[in-house]
């Protein structure tokens, strides 16, 4: 559990090996707070999200769900993408309304971005590495919160550094979202480094 | 004609959706270390956009403005579907090593933009124009990283010997570099670089992070 935990924070980071959710990553990697924010989102929401998923999937769309009913030979598994995407649509409404109640403040720092964590390909990611990876509830559970806290690590840092990118002097074209591609490219490249961390 | 073709070549380069729009980059770069699967996935992008966007299109008087996101993400959820068991049937050995890539097609960006941003106020001809500009846009981008790693990272182009390799008894001593992650984060930095070098009007104003954000808030 450990080993999974380690190797879903660091060696398979999703945004820095898998290159999930790099849109959202780089639009919301302007200011730490904001990277806090949508991190710490990111982290609920994938801890909820692959469990439940990985429930839905073994007890309601894998082959021989449906067998205590009588009806073993129905496979469900090609709705997975759909089901997945529903859970997550809905996950991500119930948090909305959550914070919205107890931390508006939070709620308004995200604004606009709440809402896209649907579409972020780290969640869905998180649940399709899950089904591909046949994790199960217990391992689901670790494997989304560690793959969550990785990525709130990586935007977090990357948010430190443009913040003081910002006030640096380089070429016009390298500007931006191209100096970004670099630096990310850089902690990528220490992240690899952790991977012996995980190594049995 | 020129302005009847404007939504098919723009997306091209003048306003790319990778490197100009920041869109669709999560899957654009993780599939990029053989030419093979690029292709692969950006024929199978493009089809789900233009099927898509062609579907959206037709049904755009009829979707209620309250519930369209739930509808758009439903019907290409169903055309990414359709093209993963398309190649899980004719093409197995490379939709092994897409893995789950072919099913975030549903979270690109490019898709579900596309169709909210064209699609909910076009006719069908310039939606699917638009969509096989943008697919088009986004395949350039991918077969050029794709070209880089694949040549540097293992001598080879779609698998055929272009420099044969020291361990084959060649004289090319393979990048190994180029086959991991921050290889493609890096050519992507530097190709967006190169890009705006060329164009200039691409080059983001130079601004301290303070007034940026009031600018966008």
């Amino acid at each position: 559990m450990t080993d999974l935990f380690l190797r879903a924070v660091f060696a398979d980071n999703l945004i820095l090996s898998f290159f999930l959710g790099v849109c959202t990553f780089l639009a919301v990697s302007k200011r730490v707070e904001t990277a806090l924010g949508l991190g710490a989102a990111i982290i609920v929401i994938l801890t909820i999200t692959v469990p439940v998923n990985q429930l839905i999937l073994t007890w309601l769309l894998a082959p021989g769900a449906w067998g205590w009913i009588g009806a073993g030979e129905v496979d469900l598994t090609f709705l997975r993408l759909i089901a997945f995407i529903g859970v997550i649509a809905a996950m991500v409404q119930v948090l909305e309304m959550v914070l919205d109640r107890f931390a508006p403040a939070l709620y308004a720092a995200l604004g606009i971005y709440l809402p896209l964590i649907t579409v972020n390909c780290a969640i869905l990611g998180g649940s399709l590495f899950m089904a591909e990876r046949s994790y199960g509830f217990g391992e689901s559970i670790v494997f989304g919160f560690g793959s969550g806290l990785g990525w709130a690590l990586a935007i977090v840092a990357l948010a430190a550094i443009r913040e003081r990118l910002a006030y640096a002097d380089m070429p016009a074209g390298l500007r931006g979202l191209g100096m970004t591609f670099i630096v990310t490219g850089l902690m990528s490249m220490a992240f690899t480094a952790f991977a012996t961390m995980a190594a049995p | 004609m020129r302005a009847a073709l404007k939504p098919l070549f723009d997306p091209l380069l003048r306003d790319n959706p990778v490197t100009v729009q920041i869109l669709g980059i999560c899957s654009a770069l993780a599939v990029t270390t053989s030419m093979t699967t690029a292709l692969t996935m950006s024929l199978a992008l493009t089809a789900v956009l233009v099927a898509s966007s062609a579907v959206i299109s037709l049904i755009r008087r009829h979707i209620p403005a309250q519930i369209r996101l739930i509808l758009q993400i439903t019907i290409i959820a169903a055309m990414v579907i359709v093209a993963d068991l398309i190649l899980q049937a004719y093409a197995y050995a490379i939709s092994q090593r897409l893995s789950i890539f072919v099913s975030l097609i549903v979270t690109n960006c490019i898709v579900l933009g596309r169709a909210e941003a064209f699609a909910m106020s076009h006719p069908v001809g310039p939606s699917i124009l638009d969509a096989l500009g943008n697919g088009a846009g986004y395949s350039a981008i991918l077969m050029v990283i794709a070209f880089l790693r694949e040549l540097l990272g293992f001598g080879t182009l779609f698998g055929a010997t272009i420099f044969p390799t020291v361990a084959d008894g060649g004289w090319y001593q393979p990048f190994g570099f180029m086959l991991l992650a921050p290889s493609a984060f890096m050519l992507l930095g530097l190709l967006v670089w190169a890009l705006r070098s060329w164009r200039s009007e691409q080059v983001e104003p130079a601004s301290t992070r303070v007034d940026r954000e009031e600018a966008l808030s």
